[in-house]
């Protein structure tokens, strides 16, 4: 298997803000692979730079071992690329944005009507093909940016959170499309902040945090390489601090736990780290039970992605994105978007 | 969903070489597909148009009635002002239509869907400027046509089929210069807000500031020599002369400028000379921008 994208000490700063400092994976062809971040992390802007859409600082970028800064043009034509707004022209039917789609890559005449028409059964559109795209929902909206992003058969696909915004059967409808690309040798990169998307389909995933990649690796591999188990236990419905503090302290003597963390966010619930393999949990119930405290629910499990971020960042990707919805100027986000 | 999508993985196998490597075919018809997205927008939404031709006519029927009164000769060789006013109403309604060329860039920049375009493997990006140059000279040419139509009704005459000619070049120098220049301002810009601030403190000042609505004598001198550095003055002149004089020829003065006179043919020639330099300006700009 040879190398489909390669990015290599990637660096891009807008003004004085570093949205990318250090980002680095690469990517074997006919893989699906998923950028993990919460929003601000920097993972547009990598696919921004590798894109041909943003000029990066520093670093190398490759497709298909032709570089992207060298041969843009090269590039693009290899590169599918599906942003996270779909930007359809309102006026135009999906068929004549298939069309307009066509000829900015220079399909052949003789190939467009046919190949728009495979694309738009593919993607199980053609009913809605005649009407203009502002009557469309958000599924068919995505739908039909996927068929014209695939018109021309690029060799890479590059997806920004493909599913944001849409309900749940469009979403699981773009999964099995996604999958079926990639049994058919398609590479794919896209990126995430839903941590269930990038489990199931991404055969590797990096986890990206402050501009930086933090970690690389199959989602199993990751996940074992963080350890133990974890219990996540309710003593009520809401518990209130105190009585969550000395759940915390008298359940972090016991020999199997590792750590205690308190999830102020989530009603003071606590997140256990235990050994694997022990009885942690009748441990636990057991200790609850001596000091008189209630159980509202307990539930023992493997290592998620989030604890794989958790570990490697020192908070929960919810988390992670709370404090960015906080920090982030959007207006100036997009307006850098445009440049 | 059993078709097959892509075709080999072996995509990613080719070399750099292998690649087809745009020309004139593609560059053909990638600006031909983005013009006729421009002309399908027209047609579902033809208020433009409408609006655009209704215009002009209401400026030349209004304007002209409000200076009717106004001594025989004042104007130079016009025997009335609807007559004088005909050429300069041809001129700026080709002028602002093509300076507002950049607002549907600008609308696509920030709606992304000039994201679409710039993640294609374009042969040039100088099509989306000519796409847009094309789309807005022919909006120019239908409403030239109704001012030349209306104008002969109101009894300005009609000049020859030389003259015709040589005034659809002189409307569509300019309007391919300006547009350009707009087109360059909606990518430097930051947004549309900044786009419309400008084009609202150019359109005003520069019809006032040239020969469109009183000759050059009625003026001031410091405004004389303003108005002789508008360009729109240079594409004015001429097409007054044409009409006023079917024995035209490009040696005749079209413009007594303070600095000297202007015959039909420099006139031209400097106005040539401003598309070209408003196309060589912007060419960086797009590049770097879009580039």
């Amino acid at each position: 298997m040879s190398t489909a994208v390669l990015v290599e000490n990637l660096k891009k700063s807008y003004g004085d803000v570093e949205a990318v400092k250090d980002v680095s994976f690469n990517i074997e062809q006919g893989e699906i692979f998923g950028l993990l971040g919460p929003n601000g992390a920097g993972k547009t802007t990598t696919i921004r730079c590798l894109c041909t859409l943003a000029t990066p600082g520093s670093g190398r970028l490759e497709i298909g071992g032709i570089s992207v800064l060298d041969s843009p043009r090269r590039a693009r034509q290899l590169l599918g690329y599906i942003a996270q707004e779909v930007a359809p022209d309102k006026v135009l039917t999906g068929l004549e944005m298939m069309e307009l789609q066509a000829a900015i890559y220079h399909l052949p005449k003789a190939q467009t009507q046919s190949r728009i028409g495979q694309m738009l059964d593919l993607l199980e559109i053609n009913d809605i093909a005649d009407k203009k795209t502002g009557t469309y929902s958000g599924g068919q909206l995505k739908r039909l940016d996927l068929a014209a992003g695939l018109l021309h058969q690029p060799a890479v696909l590059v997806l920004d959170e493909p599913t944001v915004g849409l309900d749940i059967e469009s979403r699981s409808a773009v999964w099995k499309f996604l999958r079926q690309l990639q049994s058919e040798g398609t590479t794919i990169l896209l990126t995430s902040h839903y941590l269930e998307e990038v489990d199931a389909l991404a055969g590797r995933v990096a986890i990206i945090d402050k501009g930086k990649v933090i970690s690389t690796g199959t989602p199993a591999a990751l996940k074992a390489e963080v350890g133990g188990d974890r219990i996540t236990l309710r003593i009520r419905e809401f518990t209130t601090e105190a009585e969550a503090e000395k759940a915390r302290s008298l359940l972090a003597d016991l020999p199997l736990v590792q750590d205690v963390i308190i999830n102020s966010a989530q009603g003071n619930s606590l997140n256990l780290v235990v050994d694997k393999g022990g009885d942690a949990l009748s441990a636990v119930q057991t200790a609850l039970k001596g000091a008189n405290l209630p159980t509202f629910g307990i539930a023992q499990s493997q290592p998620s992605l989030d604890d794989v971020y958790l570990a490697a960042t020192g908070r929960t990707l919810m988390d992670a994105e709370m404090a960015a919805v906080g920090t982030r100027d959007l207006k100036k986000e997009r307006k850098q978007s445009m440049k | 969903m059993s078709q097959s999508v892509t075709p080999a993985a072996s995509g990613l196998n080719t070399s750099v070489a292998d690649l087809p490597s745009p020309g004139t075919k593609e560059f053909i018809q990638e600006t031909v597909a983005l013009t006729r997205r421009l002309f399908i927008q027209l047609q579902r939404r033809p208020t433009t148009l409408v609006a655009g031709v209704i215009q002009p006519l209401m400026w030349l029927i209004l304007f002209g009635a409000l200076f009717q009164n106004v001594p025989s000769g004042l104007f130079g060789d016009s025997q009335n002002y609807g007559q004088f006013l005909g050429s300069g109403i041809i001129v700026f309604t080709a002028f602002a239509g093509a300076l507002n060329a950049g607002l549907p860039v600008m609308f696509d920049r920030e709606f992304g869907f000039l994201n679409r375009l710039l993640v294609a493997p374009l042969a040039s990006r100088f099509s989306i400027v000519i796409a847009s140059a094309l789309f807005i000279a022919t909006m120019s040419l239908v409403q030239t046509t109704a001012i030349v139509a209306l104008s002969a009704f109101l009894g300005a005459g009609l000049p020859g089929p030389a003259g015709l000619l040589l005034m659809t070049f002189i409307v569509l120098t300019l309007v391919f210069g300006v547009t350009a220049l707009s087109l360059g301002l909606a990518f430097a810009l930051p947004g549309h807000i900044e786009l419309l601030a400008v084009i609202f403190i150019t359109n005003l000042p520069l019809l006032f500031a040239s020969t469109a609505l009183v000759p050059l004598s009625f003026m001031p001198s410091w405004l004389q020599v303003v108005a002789s550095l508008n360009p729109l003055s240079y594409a004015i002149e001429p097409i007054r002369y044409i009409y006023l004089h079917s024995d035209w020829s490009f040696g005749s003065t079209v413009m007594a400028a303070p600095f000297g006179d202007i015959s039909l043919g420099l006139a031209v020639a400097l106005l040539v000379t401003f598309s070209a330099a408003a196309l060589a300006t912007i060419r960086p700009l797009i590049s770097r921008r879009i580039g």
